[in-house]
């Protein structure tokens, strides 16, 4: 709870430093940027009411224990890819995707596989892609972030196998 | 003819260079096809107290979402008014080498808030000059090493020990995706580089 309260002001502590900077411009640039902002936040509430509203709906039928399972025996560079494989399909928000790996570490699982499935979840998650990155973002970068941060996942195994750590 | 006050979407209203405002494309429409075979599965599973439980709380949700929404879509704005276009790109731009990417990824890894900052302020920086590599150092640093998200959800449930060391097993990662982004960028559309899309 007060970390979400210090994210809120951190948040809009910012919002009013740069509206300042804004404002000593001139307040042409504000009233602009204010205008800019606000036509911004009414295009894009109706993508975000349809993915959030929607979102709990996608997370009760794809239940986390499908996710879990992929996560589950095989070890190695096939767990591995599963792992990022089962990152990108995780449905819902952040208490989702870290409760899956907990329970992964803690049946188990491989730390380099839970390791990659956490980084692969915050790279691709299919939600977060389509519900937020794609409607504030051009469709073209989103693609291309995406398929370049592909290889990352492995890169982050691999460095986690060698160093033996977490 | 013109309405004093348009109380439709501002969708005519003077486009910003660069940043074009989209109509709802494919991705809604997947998004809200899923939401509806989703919805309809769990109706059959769980009948119609099932469906409404799901949206009171999603509603809460979105009630509580909003106000950050609106704060990073005033952040993204005025960022990319406030600016200056030359700097942006000689910092950020397609020739700003690995300077570039690190500024992306501190930029990325200090950034307050979630999803609803990251995005508009990345989709702010590349309208005003900022290159493809230097956004995705920036998105990846703010997924990956962002405090906001460990400190809030991954702390409390993964431990301490594992997200220490996945973060500083991140910490390359989000130089190396750009630089990787910028390698294929520049082999994919040789000729685009300063036309925007």
């Amino acid at each position: 709870m007060s970390a979400a309260l210090l994210i809120d002001i951190l948040l809009w502590g910012s919002v009013a430093a740069v509206g300042f900077i804004a404002f000593r411009r001139g307040k042409q640039v504000m009233t602009a940027s204010l205008r800019e902002g606000t036509f911004d936040f009414i295009n894009i509430v109706p993508r975000i009411a349809l993915g959030v509203i929607g979102s709990g709906y996608i997370a009760a039928v794809i239940p986390q224990e499908v996710i879990t399972g992929w996560l589950g025996p095989q070890s190695g560079w096939l767990g591995v890819a599963t792992a990022v494989i089962a990152g990108a399909a995780t449905p819902g928000g952040p208490v989702v995707g870290f409760s899956i790996g907990a329970v992964a570490l803690r049946s188990g699982g491989g730390a380099p596989q839970v390791l990659a499935y956490v980084i692969a979840w915050a790279l691709f998650a299919f939600q977060r892609v389509l519900l937020w990155e794609i409607p504030f973002m051009p469709a073209r970068f989103v693609w291309f972030r995406a398929a370049v941060s592909v290889p990352f996942p492995f890169l982050a195994a691999a460095i986690a196998m060698a160093i033996g750590k977490p | 003819m013109k309405d004093p006050a348009p109380a439709d979407f501002a969708t005519e209203d003077e486009p910003r260079p660069g940043r074009a405002r989209k109509p709802l494309g494919w991705s809604m429409i997947t998004i809200g096809v899923l939401v509806a075979v989703s919805a309809t599965l769990v109706w059959r599973r769980d009948g119609i107290s099932g469906v409404l439980e799901i949206l009171t709380r999603d509603l809460s949700l979105f009630g509580g979402i909003l106000p950050r929404v609106l704060a990073g879509c005033l952040l993204g704005a005025f960022i990319a008014e406030i600016l200056p276009h030359e700097k942006v790109s000689r910092s950020l731009g397609p020739e700003s080498g690995l300077k570039g990417l690190l500024i992306g990824t501190a930029f990325g890894a200090i950034l307050p808030g979630g999803p609803f900052t990251a995005y508009p302020v990345a989709s702010a920086l590349l309208a005003v000059g900022a290159d493809f590599g230097a956004t995705i150092a920036m998105v990846v640093s703010w997924t990956l090493i962002g405090y906001g998200r460990a400190v809030a959800w991954e702390l409390p449930i993964m431990g301490t020990e594992f997200t220490l060391w996945r973060i500083v097993i991140s910490l390359p990662l989000p130089v190396l995706a750009g630089a990787l982004g910028r390698f294929v960028y520049v082999r994919m559309y040789p000729k685009k580089q300063d036309e925007p899309s």
